[in-house]
């Protein structure tokens, strides 16, 4: 479990705090998504859990650990971070040099090492770019590796800040279902920081956060169908509760229970076959 | 950029010389410039260019690439051996004007001295012809290890060249975009004096200083997330193997230094 509580936290050199008392908790095996405005402090608030910037006002603990300098080594442990620019986080000359390196930080015997890679990166699909040296690669691809570079330390928790946005629809479908597969698998907790309303969708739970506030903390269905909070914080709803919603304006009944794109196309088949 | 463009030389490659291990490449070509220095005759030179025909043959690599090596620092051996052909005393005088003088032992030094360039100049090419830098920083890194027990901070330094590597290409990259970005703006690099064109590097140097430090500085954390700390001991998925032709190299090494101390007491 992550929890944070009463954080007060101000930049350097600045007046203003972004956060004020702020408190929030993230269950274990959850995936949960924040959402909010650019600049809303959704990073910020992910380096802080991952105790990456100066030790806050507050208490912020994940799985029992004090978020302070002296947990760090050990926090660092649970935790994987993916970040928003993929090229500046990017370590080794080559794809499987990166992926490597923090196995080399955790000391992993390097004959152990190439299994745990090819893992890593058949899970991102990135194989074929092994040998690849940063420079011959596109962003979308970076971002994979970065992911891969997470998932070879098997995180406990793994904090995603924007980490797909430059990928494919049909490449970040398949990483986020890969995602979604190992955390029903194993003992993961997600926390993906996005913009992309499928994404949220996916979650089981939505951090909305505004003005160093969290404004609302809900299942994505709840978040997703509140047009108002959804147009305060930037986000456009997904395309199968759009659609939905212009039904119901048409006077169509559709049934409250139908969130997915699936779900809607299956609907409306039945319905105009049993019409027809 | 091509990062294995760096040195601007890596020949691609599958030859002997070009599998052989980084670090006994690095030794070896250290251990060929002292034998140059010391090769005084024309017996112990003439060993030393066979050796090198030897390793360029066995490189396969054009040899248009070992002579660009050369050609860059043609202007230096060429003054540095007119020096010392017009400077020196001994021997047949031939010619003499003031306090210059071609003597027989001028041009035997002058001819000796353009020799002990092309042999350091060509020795040295085949390493960064046949090796990527990504290896050569490998070797360093292993070959730096040693000093460690000076409490040099051995491992921190060879992060720190690895991330150097890593990064040049990047660098590179912002300067085109920024110098791109200048040119659009109407700034032109190519005409006006020499102070003209300095003064229009500046609005390309600021930017990219700035994006380094903050590049600089993203890295740093991204480093500290994935669990780097500098003082702590680390494995390493890079390992350099030492292959049975690495020995057998070692031995012919040995071998022609032995032979090199006999012609150098026979002469
Ligand atoms: N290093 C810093 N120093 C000072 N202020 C900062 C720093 N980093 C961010 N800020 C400020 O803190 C606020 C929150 O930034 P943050 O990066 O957390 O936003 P965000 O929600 O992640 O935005 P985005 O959606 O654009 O990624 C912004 O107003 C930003 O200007
Ligand atoms: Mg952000």
């Amino acid at each position: 479990m992550i929890s944070v509580e009463k954080l007060t936290f101000t930049y350097p050199h600045q007046e203003a705090a972004l956060f004020e008392d702020l408190s929030l908790t993230i269950p274990d095996h959850q995936w949960v998504a924040i959402v909010g405005r650019n600049g809303s402090g959704k990073s910020t608030l992910a380096r802080l859990i991952a105790g990456l910037l100066p030790t806050p006002a507050g208490t912020i603990t994940v799985n029992g650990l004090p978020v302070d300098e002296d947990h760090l080594a050990a926090l660092h442990q649970q935790l994987g971070f993916v970040f928003q620019n993929p090229d500046n986080q990017f370590v080794g000359a080559t794809v499987a040099d990166d992926v490597a390196f923090g196995l080399e930080n955790r000391r992993v015997a390097p004959q152990k090492m190439p299994t745990i890679i090819e893992r890593a990166l058949a899970q991102v699909r990135m194989t074929p770019f092994k040998a690849a040296r940063p420079e011959e690669l596109s962003g979308g691809q970076k971002q994979r590796v970065a992911l891969a570079g997470a998932l070879a330390l098997k995180p406990a928790v793994l904090i995603l800040d924007e980490a797909t946005s430059m990928l494919d629809p049909q490449g970040r479908g398949e990483v986020l279902s890969q995602l979604a597969s190992l955390r029903q698998q194993g003992e993961l907790t997600i926390i993906s920081i996005t913009h992309d309303p499928a994404e949220v969708a996916l979650a089981d739970q939505v951090i909305v956060l505004d003005q160093g506030q969290v404004r609302r903390q809900d299942s994505p269905e709840r978040v997703l169908t509140d047009v108002a909070l959804v147009e305060a914080v930037g986000l456009v709803q997904p395309f199968a509760l759009r659609l939905k919603a212009a039904l119901q304006a048409q006077g169509v009944a559709v049934p409250a229970t139908i969130t997915t794109e699936g779900e809607l196309v299956q609907w409306l088949n039945q319905q105009l076959n049993t019409r027809g | 950029m091509d990062n294995r463009a760096l040195f601007g030389m890596y020949f691609p490659g599958n030859s002997l010389i070009h599998r052989l291990d980084p670090r006994l490449k690095m030794v070896a070509c250290f251990w060929f410039v002292v034998l140059v220095f010391f090769a005084h005759g024309w017996a112990s030179n003439l060993l030393l260019i066979v050796l090198l025909l030897a390793v360029i043959r066995l490189s396969r690599v054009v040899f248009a690439k070992y002579w660009a090596g050369v050609r860059g620092l043609m202007g230096v051996i060429l003054f540095t051996a007119l020096i010392q052909a017009l400077f020196s005393s001994g021997g047949t005088v031939y010619w003499q004007w003031g306090i210059m003088a071609v003597t027989s032992a001028g041009l035997v030094q002058a001819v000796l001295l353009m020799l002990r360039f092309f042999l350091i100049i060509t020795g040295s090419t085949v390493i960064t012809v046949t090796t990527t830098p990504l290896e050569l920083a490998d070797a360093i890194a292993a070959l730096l290890k040693p000093l460690k027990v000076l409490h040099l901070p051995v491992n921190q330094l060879a992060m720190m060249l690895s991330i150097a590597l890593r990064f040049v290409p990047t660098i590179m990259n912002e300067v085109t975009m920024i110098m791109n970005a200048q040119r659009a703006r109407g700034v032109d690099f190519n005409s006006g004096s020499l102070l003209k064109r300095a003064k229009h590097l500046v609005p390309v140097l600021i930017p990219l200083f700035v994006a380094a430090f903050k590049r600089a500085e993203e890295l740093a954390v991204a480093m500290e997330a994935r669990g780097y700390d500098p003082n702590q001991p680390r494995t390493k998925y890079r390992q350099l193997h030492w292959q049975r032709r690495d020995s057998l190299a070692l031995a012919v090494l040995v071998f022609v230094t032995l032979a090199f101390i006999g012609l150098r007491i026979w002469e």
